[in-house]
């Protein structure tokens, strides 16, 4: 297969824009493109403050890294999350995102889980019971709740995350089949700020998983390959592996269900009726948003793990 | 006469000969799940694979 551009050989083909590209040729057309959705979607213009989320996965280094080319102001954040399970998971995405970040030069923030609120995340979905035996819904609401403080006390315009089309699929499939309406409304390139909620965007979010791998590999860029141990039967997974049987035999299927959506969304059909417009209050404790009266979802859970710590020793 | 193909910690042995596409099919792997390099370089579907390479399969899927 050739090159479409210059004819020669192709490292990457996209068969859902029927376009191969050779490495070069690829390396360019990435931020091109990220450059357009930036712009599609008014996600930020030069000179506002990005602030990147880091896992040292392939995905959000790329993102930095497009960034960074394309120019703009891109600081990292990276969240020790302290999930171990024997092989050491948190440390090596930490040492690859610091890593990534003194070989360019650029700045990354980091905030210690455990060090900041007592205990790394197993141990607080074990203590406080969520999740149904996994960690993901605590690291979720952490990693939420750090983001958008991070991204207010430091002043940054906005948080830049690196989920992929794939991502953005499989979340929609998943809130399709129980037709969760708030959760379709909500679901977009782009979340506006509003009081004490930091703007939050996915410049990636057009992009297959597959072309993100490919981009890091023929950049050089060093990621964790090894899955999140907790990730293992994830249900997401497994809905994107629904995703891509179905791409596999038509091509441009999970594109078409992504833009589709947002095409729908853009024209009202997940409007919330008006009684359900949820009023926010700022949390007594942190400040940040909450639909309750009273502690926000996040310090409500520190609390409680607190609580329980101290009633065990 | 075979081509191996690595995948994580699975490991493939199948004929030469044929494309990468069809190879995948055959080893039961989704083409749209992982890229495939010959040392170190990407290779497409529609290369035929020869007798005696290492193909390295990189998953792309990730998440939870």
């Amino acid at each position: 297969m050739k090159c479409k551009k210059c004819g020669t050989k192709a490292s990457v083909h996209m068969r859902q824009h029927k376009l191969a590209l050779c490495k070069e040729h690829y390396l360019e057309w990435i931020p091109e493109q990220t450059e357009r959705f930036i712009k599609k979607y008014e996600m930020f213009h030069r000179g506002e403050k990005i602030l990147v989320a880091v896992s040292g996965g392939k995905d959000s280094l790329s993102l930095w890294d497009i960034l960074v080319r394309l120019g703009y102001q891109a600081d990292g954040l990276y969240i020790g999350l302290g999930i171990d399970v024997g092989i050491g998971y948190s440390d090596e995405s930490h040492r690859l995102s610091e890593k990534f970040a003194s070989e360019r030069g650029l700045r990354l923030h980091v905030v210690d889980v455990a060090k900041e609120y007592g205990q790394p995340i197993p141990v607080m979905a074990e203590v406080s019971h969520r999740g149904q035996g996994r960690p993901c819904a605590v690291c979720g609401l952490a990693k939420r709740h750090i983001m958008n403080r991070i991204a207010r006390d430091l002043g940054y315009d906005v948080l830049a995350t690196g989920h992929n089309l794939d991502d953005e699929a499989a979340v929609l499939f998943g809130n399709t089949l129980q037709w969760a309406g708030s959760f379709l409304a909500r679901q977009s390139p782009v979340l506006r700020e509003s009081p004490g909620l930091a703007r939050k965007v996915k410049p990636l979010c057009r992009f297959y998983e597959r072309e993100m791998a490919a981009y890091a590999l023929l950049r050089g860029i060093e990621y964790i390959y090894e899955e999140c141990p907790f990730a293992d039967g994830a249900t997401s997974i497994y809905y994107k592996e629904l995703l891509n049987r179905l791409e596999t035999d038509k091509p441009g299927a999970k594109l078409i269900f992504y833009l589709r959506f947002l095409d729908a969304r853009e024209s009202g059909l997940f409007a919330p009726a008006p009684e359900k417009q949820i009023v926010l209050h700022p949390c007594p404790k942190c400040g940040q948003p909450t639909s309750t009266d009273d502690l926000c979802s996040f310090c409500r859970m520190i609390e409680t793990i607190n609580l329980k710590m101290e009633k065990e020793n | 006469m075979t081509v191996k193909l690595i995948l994580r910690e699975k490991e493939f042995e199948v004929r030469p000969g044929m494309t990468l596409l069809s190879t995948l099919e055959k080893i039961n792997v989704m083409p749209e799940a992982v890229l495939a390099t010959r040392e170190g370089e990407m290779i497409l579907e529609d290369e035929i694979l020869r007798d005696g390479e290492v193909i390295k399969l990189v998953s792309v899927i990730s998440g939870g």
